[in-house]
């Protein structure tokens, strides 16, 4: 494309054509943009994914380690294991697996197992993975090993994730209501509104959160069901996160209230709600997102912490922080070091929308 | 300047009775009261409570009456020294506490200062030499260390201890000083166990402080200023130092502020998993017990830790930059 040509094409784009232009020089938050996604459809898809069901425990496969995969069957593609026989190590009782040569169990694709309703509605039984019929997939393929009360890691990690992301996102849509109101206010009106809600944002930014989520989770009473902890937990991790999108708000509302467009509007006698959903908020959108984006990460850690530590969720909720928690014990970790995989997806997760966000903080002010 | 430093002083205080309200309304949420919990408690070990003794304990510990009155109380306590009994230990909090409170200030100031102590000279590096192999490094490590939360580094650190040199490196004493007099030795014993902690801790906000030194100082780099000092023969490292560095430091020493609070959160879940006796696992006993007043009075002593330490840093930043002092005259 000749280059006058490519300098009108920026002219004529719109602004949400340009920030994609801009986003997309940014390689790193292209691949983690891709990253999010593939999160977020192992949210929908926890179930298809995990190929045992994540509560059927048993003594007799604890603390199995990883398996080793064959994937080749001679020279034709053909992924198999080999079946494990558990027994007691003799010196030091600890149990110990062995694979039995003998019985090869191919893995299939696309296999039937444990019933489940995909998306929440439709009937399935087809799983990414699982075994022939006849057999039970909790008790041959154990990708990631199993955890003390014998219950399949990999399986576990899926629906764990279900919980720690969709918990990251409702905590982040409710911290946003709360920061665009606030914000809104103390930015538009300023005067009182504004000193009241800066000193509340200040007050609250220089207590230490940990001990006030120990506090209010510490508080939630223990026979609450799994989804109202769910929901108080969101609510908390939510309620100290608003402050900072509160004061991206406030910033765009300050530099932008004695903008001509928004003085004419205000003078055209657009009401106020007008001036603010239809003028103001379309133009420091990309921003808001942005902050958002980055605002991600701080919940999804958060949730992971307090259930680590067992104030947040509980089991029979399983979430990160839920599988995290039997890797407290050292001794525990040095013996079977796989109870430590759940941290690597939420390190991925926090840097992929930490990165993500960074891309989306340069595309959002495209010019 | 002095008007300044007054009105952090009164939002200090403001803060202070937000966190005492805070800590209390907190500990006051759960349902049920110590009692309560104090006889599920016999109740597993076998032994009866009678309703005599359950009134005779709430009584004794003020449990009965409105909560504002049990506040006002608790505050006239505190402001005498003395923040009540635990009723767990059976013990003043004063006591339980004990050395743990300074434990807690020691690591958590060891730590803030790791924080500046790399993130100063690296963040001037990356910027000076942007785009080298060592500000590549430098981002790198950075986005590592904001993305582990601080109590998974804490715990992949505590098993390579274990794995590769069969030691076990949490704690701030070894076994045999744990509960010795203090000395010169004990000393000396907790600086060489300091570091695991303090790089721990200090990590996050070494990371995020790195990225505010380098953008700032880069924007900083490219004024006409810096070209009209070089221009005039200043040595290169004079040249970086005296001015733009001076200028970047600006924003670094207001984000003291939320660092600070940052770290002590840390390492109340990092002191868990390392086994720090801090205030952290006393904290978490605490709660699970509803044992009101030791929970209560750890978070407001926080709190109020905090909240002095970010009043030394906006005294801090007067001194830095001259242009807050000259806004205020």
């Amino acid at each position: 494309m000749p280059a006058d040509v490519k300098e009108q094409r920026i002219f004529v784009a719109s602004q949400w054509q340009l920030m994609w232009w801009r986003f997309r020089k940014h390689k790193v938050a292209v691949a983690s943009a891709v990253v999010v996604v593939g999160f977020y459809l192992a949210v929908l898809g926890a179930d298809f994914l995990a190929y045992s069901d994540p509560n059927a425990s048993e003594a007799q496969r604890s603390l199995m380690p990883p398996q080793r995969i064959y994937w080749f069957d001679g020279w034709r593609f053909g992924p198999y294991v080999y079946a494990l026989k558990g027994g007691r190590d003799p010196q030091t009782f600890k149990r110990v697996y062995k694979a039995d040569p003998s019985q090869k169990i191919p893995i299939r694709f696309f296999a039937r197992g444990f019933e489940y309703y995909f998306l929440g509605v439709i009937p399935a039984n087809r799983h990414l993975i699982g075994v022939d019929e006849g057999l039970d997939a909790a008790q041959t393929i154990f990708v990631l090993g199993t955890d003390v009360q014998g219950r399949d890691l990999w399986s576990r990690l899926m629906f764990g994730t279900r919980i720690s992301l969709t918990i990251g996102l409702l905590g982040v849509t409710a911290s946003l209501i709360l920061g665009v109101v606030l914000g809104g206010l103390s930015g538009f009106y300023g005067g009182i509104a504004d000193t009241v809600i800066q000193r509340i944002i200040e007050i609250l930014r220089s207590i230490p959160t940990i001990p006030l989520w120990m506090g209010l989770a510490a508080a939630l009473p223990r026979e609450w069901s799994v989804l109202q902890v769910y929901f108080a937990i969101t609510v908390i991790i939510s309620l100290l996160g608003w402050t900072e999108l509160a004061r991206v708000v406030r910033g765009r509302f300050l530099s932008m209230r004695e903008e001509d467009f928004v003085v004419s509007a205000r003078l055209v006698g657009c009401t106020q709600m007008r001036t603010i959903f239809v003028h103001m908020v379309p133009s420091f959108m990309s921003h808001i997102i942005a902050a958002t984006t980055l605002a991600l990460p701080a919940m999804i850690i958060s949730e992971t912490a307090l259930s680590f530590l067992g104030l947040g969720l509980r089991p029979p909720a399983i979430s990160w922080g839920v599988l995290l928690q039997q890797a407290q014990n050292v001794q525990t970790v040095a013996i079977s070091p796989w109870l430590m995989l759940p941290a690597v997806p939420v390190i991925i997760a926090v840097m992929a929308f930490n990165f993500l966000g960074d891309g989306l903080r340069d595309a959002a002010d495209p010019y | 300047m002095l008007a300044y430093i007054g009105r952090r002083a009164v939002l200090a205080i403001f803060t202070v009775w937000a966190i005492s309200v805070l800590s209390f309304a907190i500990i006051q949420l759960p349902p049920g009261d110590y009692v309560t919990s104090y006889i599920a408690q016999m109740a597993s070990m076998g032994s009866v409570v009678t309703d005599e003794e359950a009134a005779n304990l709430r009584i004794q510990y003020g449990l009965g009456q409105p909560i504002y009155v049990q506040y006002l109380k608790w505050m006239k306590l505190i402001v005498r020294g003395n923040f009540g009994m635990s009723m767990e230990w059976r013990r003043p909090v004063t006591e339980v506490i004990g050395e743990r409170l300074w434990l807690t200030v020691v690591v958590s100031v060891a730590a803030l200062i790791l924080t500046w102590a790399l993130a100063l000279p690296i963040g001037i590096y990356s910027a000076v030499r942007q785009y080298s192999p060592g500000d590549y490094l430098a981002t790198f490590v950075g986005f590592i260390g904001l993305a582990v939360p601080n109590f998974l580094l804490a715990l992949v650190l505590l098993y390579l201890g274990f794995v590769f040199f069969n030691a076990h490196i949490g704690g701030l004493f070894s076994p045999e000083l744990q509960d010795a007099p203090w000395s010169w030795v004990r000393v000396w014993d907790l600086l060489k166990h300091l570091p695991i902690p303090a790089v721990i801790l200090g990590l996050a906000g070494t990371a995020q402080q790195i990225r505010i030194m380098r953008a700032n100082l880069l924007d900083e780099l490219r004024k006409p200023y810096v070209v009209t000092a070089r221009s005039k023969g200043l040595p290169e490292t004079r040249v970086i130092l005296k001015y733009p560095v001076r200028v970047a430091l600006n924003p670094f020493a207001s984000t003291i502020g939320y660092t600070l609070p940052y770290i002590v959160s840390g390492s109340i879940i990092v002191s868990l998993v390392l086994g720090l006796p801090t205030v952290g696992p006393l904290l978490l006993k605490a709660l699970i017990a509803q044992d009101m007043f030791l929970a209560g009075t750890i978070v407001l002593l926080l709190g109020v830790m905090t909240v002095i330490g970010t009043l030394v840093s906006d005294i801090l930043l007067v001194w830095i930059d001259p242009r807050i002092r000259l806004e205020e005259t």
